[in-house]
Order: C-alpha cells, then sequence, then structure tokens
C-alpha cells in the first residue's frame, strides 16, 4: 500500500488522510455492534468495562427462560411463514413484471415496493384498526400477512434484478422442445434464477424476524416475538440477557449476510461477470 | 407455398393459418400482456388488501369524525335553524338535556366532553359534570337550569363549536396539524401560541432527517471512494464493515447505542479515556462527564450509525461504473488532482448521492423505534407523536392527522426517487 512515486506532496497527504479517515468511519460502523458482545459474558449486570468477571448466566436465561424461548419460537414461525408467501408471491409478480410491457406497469411497480417506502408506524396503525376489525389483531394470521406486505418488495427487488440478465430465449427453446410453461419453469427458469430468489428469500425472513413496530400493535401480550421482547424489555431495564440475545441475532445475520454475499458472487460467476 | 413466399400475391404476409401476421402477431402480443399481468394480479391484490387500503381507511379518520352527531342527535338537529346570532332558545337546551341524559345512560358523556375538548380546552370535566347533573332535571325550563349548572352553556361560542362539529366531516385535525384552528364564526385563525406544537414537531423531523443525511453524505462519500476505487480484495474485506451493520437488525444496533451511551457507559469512558472530556471541559461546552443518553447528539449518532449504508451503498454503485481514464485524462491535460477530482469525478458520482441521500431522507421521516429509546422528549418526530397519539391518547384523528402529513411528505419525495433514480433500478446490499 505504498504510495505511487509520481505522487505530489499534496496527493501524498490526501493519500493516507483518506485512508486514515475511512478507517475510522469503519471503526464507527463496526464497534457499536463489537462492543456489545463481550457485555453479554459479563458477570455483573451493569454494561461497563473493564468487566469484574465472567459468566454464561444470561445465556442460561436466554436459552432456557420460556420467555424468551418462546418469542425465539414465534419469531422463527411466523418469519418461516412469510417467507414462503412473500417467496413466491413476489417471485410471481417479479416473472410478470420483466416479462413484457403491460398498461400501468410503472405505477404497479411502484405500489408494489411502497410498504417499503412508506414510514413502518403508518403501515402499523393503519394494519392495527384494519385488521381489528376482521378479528385479525393479535393473532399470528394477522402478524404474517403485515410481515408479508412489508417483505414481498424485497424479493420483488432482487428477483427482478436477477432476470434482468436472464436470458429470455432459454424459455422460448424449452417451450419449442414441448416443454408445458409450468415445466420449463421449474427445470430451466428456477434453476438461473435461484440465487436471487434465495437472496430475496432471506431479505423476506430477516425483514420479518427484525420488524418490531407492526408486532407492537398486532401482536396479542403472551405471544411475542423476539424484537417485541427485547424492546420491551429495553424500555423499562435493561437486563443483561438483552445483550445476549443482540449477540445471537448479530450471529444470525452475519451468517445471513455470508449466504447472500455467496449466492451473489456465484451467479456472477455463472454469468461471467467479472468479480 | 404461398407462406414461405416473401410478398404473397396480395401483399399481406400471413401466418401459417391464413391470418395476416400483423394480427396475428398483435394477438399473440396481448396473450403475452396479459399472462404478465395475470403473474403480477395477485401480489398487488394482495398488497393493496393488506396494506394499500387498511393506511387508506386509517387516513380516513382524519377528516371523518361522526362523535358528536353520533351522540347529540337531538341537539345537532335543533341547533340547525339556529342563526348563531344570540343564545339557542330553550328547544335546543331541551334537547341537548336529553342528549346527555342518554349519553349518560350509554356512558358516551366521557367522549363527548373528549371531543369538545379538543376545541375548547377544559371542557371535558364540565360536560361530565353537566351530563351527571342533568339527570335530575326532570322538566323545563332548561336553559337556565343548564346555564346554572355551568357558565360555558351561557356562551354563544360553545354553541357555535357544537354546531361546527356536528357534521361528519371536519377540518379539525388537519387544520390543527399546521397550528390553525377554525374560529367559533368558522373562520381560520393561528392557533394560540401555547397550543401550537405541531410546527415544531414538523421542523424538528425535517431537521433531524437532514442533519442525519448530510453526516451520512460526509462520512460515506469517503469510503465509498475507497471502497470503488482499491483491488477487488481490499474491497470486499472492507466491505465487510459495511454490510454486518446493513444486516443486523435495527433494534439490536439502537440497543447497541443504548448501552454504550448510558450515562458513565462505554462511550463516555472512551471520552474520559481519549481527553476529549478533559478537553471540552476546559472549554467550557460541560461541567463534568458528558451527559449522553437521552439527547439529541445520541439520537442522531445512531440515526447516522444505522443509515450509513443506505446512503454509501448506491454511491459506491456509481462509483464503481466510473471508468479511471477520465482521471488520468484530466490529469494528463494539466489539472490538479484536487481539481479534476472536482470538475471530473465527483460530477460523475451525482446520481449516487442524490439516490442514496433521498433514499435515507426518506426513510429518516418515518424513524420511531430510535428517538424512543436513545432519544429525549424532545427529540421525538412524528412517528413517535402518532404512536403516542393512538397509545396514550386514544385520538385517532390527530394519529390520522400526522399520518397524512407524514405519508404526503414521503410519497413526494418516493415520487422525485422514482422519477430520478427509478426504483427498478434500487439494488441491497
Amino acid at each position: 500500500m505504498a504510495v505511487p512515486s509520481y505522487y505530489t506532496r499534496g496527493e501524498t497527504i490526501a493519500y493516507y488522510a483518506l485512508r486514515v479517515f475511512v478507517a475510522l468511519v469503519l471503526l464507527f460502523l463496526i464497534s457499536p455492534i463489537l462492543a456489545v458482545m463481550p457485555l453479554s459474558f459479563n458477570s455483573e449486570s451493569f454494561f461497563t468495562y473493564p468487566m469484574p468477571g465472567y459468566s454464561l448466566k444470561w445465556y442460561e436465561d436466554f436459552f432456557f427462560n420460556p420467555r424468551w424461548t418462546g418469542s425465539v419460537k414465534m419469531s422463527f414461525f411466523v418469519a418461516f411463514a412469510t417467507t414462503i408467501l412473500a417467496t413466491t408471491l413476489g417471485t410471481l409478480a417479479a416473472l410478470g413484471l420483466s416479462r413484457s410491457n403491460f398498461p400501468l406497469k410503472s405505477t404497479m411497480m411502484a405500489i408494489l415496493i411502497s410498504p417499503m417506502i412508506v414510514p413502518v408506524i403508518i403501515s402499523a396503525v393503519g394494519m392495527f384498526k384494519f385488521y381489528a376489525q376482521l378479528d385479525l389483531a393479535g393473532t399470528r394470521i394477522g402478524i404474517i400477512l403485515a410481515h408479508t406486505a412489508l417483505a414481498t418488495p424485497f424479493v420483488v427487488i432482487t428477483v427482478t434484478a436477477t432476470l434482468a440478465s436472464f436470458d429470455k430465449t432459454l424459455m422460448r427453446a424449452g417451450a419449442s422442445c414441448g416443454a408445458p410453461p409450468h415445466t420449463v419453469f421449474f427445470k430451466v427458469v428456477m434453476p438461473l434464477i435461484l440465487p436471487g430468489m434465495i437472496s430475496g428469500a432471506l431479505f423476506a425472513f430477516v425483514t420479518s424476524f427484525d420488524e418490531v413496530v407492526v408486532v407492537l400493535f398486532l401482536a396479542s401480550p403472551e405471544d411475542r416475538t423476539l424484537p417485541l421482547q427485547m424492546f420491551s424489555g429495553i424500555r423499562e431495564m435493561i437486563s443483561p440477557t438483552i445483550t445476549a440475545a443482540a449477540t445471537v441475532l448479530v450471529l444470525i445475520s452475519t451468517a445471513l449476510l455470508i449466504t447472500v454475499e455467496m449466492l451473489r458472487r456465484r451467479s456472477e460467476r455463472l454469468r461471467g461477470v467479472q468479480v | 407455398m404461398a407462406t414461405a413466399q416473401a410478398v404473397p400475391a396480395d401483399g399481406v404476409m400471413r401466418a401459417a393459418d391464413g391470418t395476416p401476421l400483423k394480427t396475428a402477431l398483435a394477438r399473440a402480443e396481448r396473450r403475452e400482456r396479459l399472462k404478465a399481468l395475470g403473474l403480477v394480479l395477485p401480489l398487488f391484490a394482495f398488497i393493496v388488501l393488506s396494506f394499500v387500503v387498511p393506511i387508506l381507511v386509517m387516513l380516513y379518520n382524519s377528516v371523518y369524525d361522526p362523535d358528536v352527531a353520533e351522540n347529540m342527535p337531538q341537539t345537532v338537529q335543533a341547533l340547525q335553524a339556529w342563526d348563531g346570532r344570540e343564545l339557542p332558545p330553550e328547544e335546543v337546551f331541551a334537547a341537548f338535556v336529553a342528549d346527555l341524559q342518554e349519553a349518560q345512560k350509554n356512558k358516551q358523556a366521557a367522549l363527548i366532553g373528549k371531543r369538545l375538548n379538543y376545541e375548547i380546552s377544559g371542557i371535558r370535566s364540565k360536560v361530565t359534570t353537566t351530563a351527571r347533573k342533568v339527570g335530575a332535571l326532570a322538566e323545563g325550563p332548561y336553559r337556565e337550569a343548564v346555564i346554572a349548572i355551568d357558565k360555558v352553556w351561557g356562551d354563544i361560542d360553545t354553541w357555535a363549536t357544537i354546531k361546527r362539529s356536528s357534521s361528519d366531516w371536519t377540518p379539525f385535525y388537519i387544520l390543527s396539524m399546521l397550528d390553525l384552528r377554525q374560529g367559533p364564526d368558522g373562520s381560520i385563525e393561528h392557533m394560540p401560541a401555547d397550543r401550537s406544537i405541531y410546527k415544531d414537531i414538523l421542523v424538528r423531523t425535517l431537521g433531524i432527517s437532514l442533519l442525519v443525511t448530510a453526516m451520512t453524505l460526509v462520512l460515506g462519500y469517503p469510503v465509498a471512494y475507497m471502497l470503488a476505487t482499491s483491488p477487488q480484495k481490499t474491497a470486499s474485506i472492507l466491505m465487510i464493515f459495511v454490510l454486518l451493520p446493513f444486516w443486523t437488525s435495527l433494534l439490536v444496533r439502537t440497543t447497541a447505542w443504548m448501552i454504550l451511551m448510558q450515562d458513565g457507559g462505554v462511550f463516555t469512558q472512551m471520552l474520559n479515556f481519549s481527553g476529549i472530556t478533559f478537553l471540552m471541559n476546559m472549554l467550557g461546552v460541560i461541567d463534568g462527564e458528558p451527559q449522553l443518553f437521552k439527547t439529541r447528539f445520541a439520537t442522531v449518532v445512531a440515526m447516522t450509525h444505522i443509515q450509513l449504508p443506505f446512503t454509501l451503498l448506491p454511491i459506491y454503485s456509481v462509483m464503481k461504473t466510473i471508468s479511471p481514464n477520465y482521471m488520468r485524462a484530466a490529469k494528463s491535460l494539466g489539472g490538479t488532482p484536487f481539481y479534476s477530482f472536482l470538475r471530473v469525478y465527483m460530477p460523475q458520482t451525482l446520481p449516487g448521492v442524490a439516490a442514496g441521500c433521498l433514499l435515507t431522507f426518506i426513510l429518516c421521516l418515518g424513524y420511531y423505534i430510535t428517538p424512543a429509546l436513545v432519544g429525549g422528549p424532545t427529540d421525538q418526530m412524528i412517528s413517535g407523536f402518532i404512536e403516542r397519539a393512538i397509545n396514550s391518547e386514544n385520538n385517532w384523528g390527530k394519529a390520522s392527522a400526522l399520518g397524512v402529513i407524514l405519508l404526503t411528505a414521503t410519497l413526494i419525495l418516493y415520487y422525485v426517487y422514482n422519477k430520478l433514480v427509478g426504483i427498478d433500478r434500487m439494488k441491497l446490499g
């Protein structure tokens, strides 16, 4: 990382200044997440360094206390259901959107993406009132429907992006070989757009798994998701178990991030894009 | 053989079955379009039913308010003939007493009081007291008896306000969001200073969003530049620092800041350790240890941290497409490095800057969780007031009107974003 020899003094200063500045910003980005993790092993229930001793008791609370385990189960249930619904609906829509031009296509696209843009408090309040009239407030079905609405834009965007580089003549080739449309989809299209679909599904999963404002309005008090359990815990008094929960959530996000990055690189390699 | 010829005798190209080729093509295209539409429709219907309609129904509450009309039907009826110049006649008071007796029986008196209290402060308890006392009034004349219970019923303005609120439709909530109100005579006037709080909330929400957007740009632009110009291996390692926070839940990141910003917490320890606390005490900025938790500073820092990847990534993806040859050309033509950067490189990054900043600004407007957890009472944004209007005040009209303002601002910016960047080119991660 030496400075090229033809650099002027000003350029050399700018070169190092940029590197120092970027290092500080990256530190700012990563340090809050890293700083909290060790605190989850603290033997005392306060949040300063140096820690007086180490203990796994907060993890014990997180993994064995039914209040926490129940919320984790609830979160996984809702997130899986949301992922399946959102991926199916979103992929179908993306296939239609990339297929041909039809009237009001851009308006429809704008409406399909809008749940990502509309402030979540407005979505939450509107759904709360409307679902209450349909007796869906306080039920898991209500939360799943709401989360699916919030998660589909991510699927639509990722799958549409994958389809943009998809060679449509392959579908015609399949059809001209005599395959019915669904066979063409499952045997030709899906294997090629699968990385995009999986990325979209993971985005949908995370959207539901991390969502807290909608569940704040729609969840019943005894059926909480993990973020809601954390949120209500934080508002009263931070228990160190929350740092344990946060650490587990960071590990889950890291795993998802690595999966999505690997998929992206794989699909770029398949398409011959220079990585 | 006819179909195989380049141009048939009559000059019309035909498909195998004899239909003109143009018609056959149009038909095939229409079928294709319908198929595409059919694929989009399930999701479209789902979004409209589960998302768009609920929001529209909710926003309807900002102008639709039948509380007075439903609970005081006889009074509303009797007031129709009243010209508003002097106190209403005996019939109105008789109807009013009948309505209040009914309301008291159905336990709706508090609701009437609550609704009227939005416009005449302090009337809530007077309504409930009057409703309790009119039970004893068996027969007229009611006018003097009601005024004897509370002087407020002897005021023409009270009745003018009731008459005006008697419609199912009211501009009241939307007007009050602009710190305006209707006077008793129906004219629009400014809210008294002690009740005009909404302008503050709007200005604060826009101010925090603008500040956070500017901060993310200042911090994000150099990082994006470095990521785009570094060798692939270095860049992908640096990228992890950006993507890991991006994938970590907002709640976890807010919690992290909450813990770090506690009084005497890790952040304060860092400031003490690095001598910044000492320096700031010397300069007289603070006295003693810095108090960070529940401040505007903490809110802006946490929001900047959360939004930074949203601003950075679009700038990065535009920078990736800029060929280094432009800078080489500028320098070989004699431009100083700084001048070349300013006049050649930076203008090309502007589409990315616009995309990233707009997205961050739009998302900032709707922040609720972060200000609620790390901010103090004076750092709450519109979303926080919507939540409070519903959960603490049970005032759907107010919540909906705030929602109308927030949603309008968001949708205008979304429209600009769509025109400028195009939602179909939005990238994730």
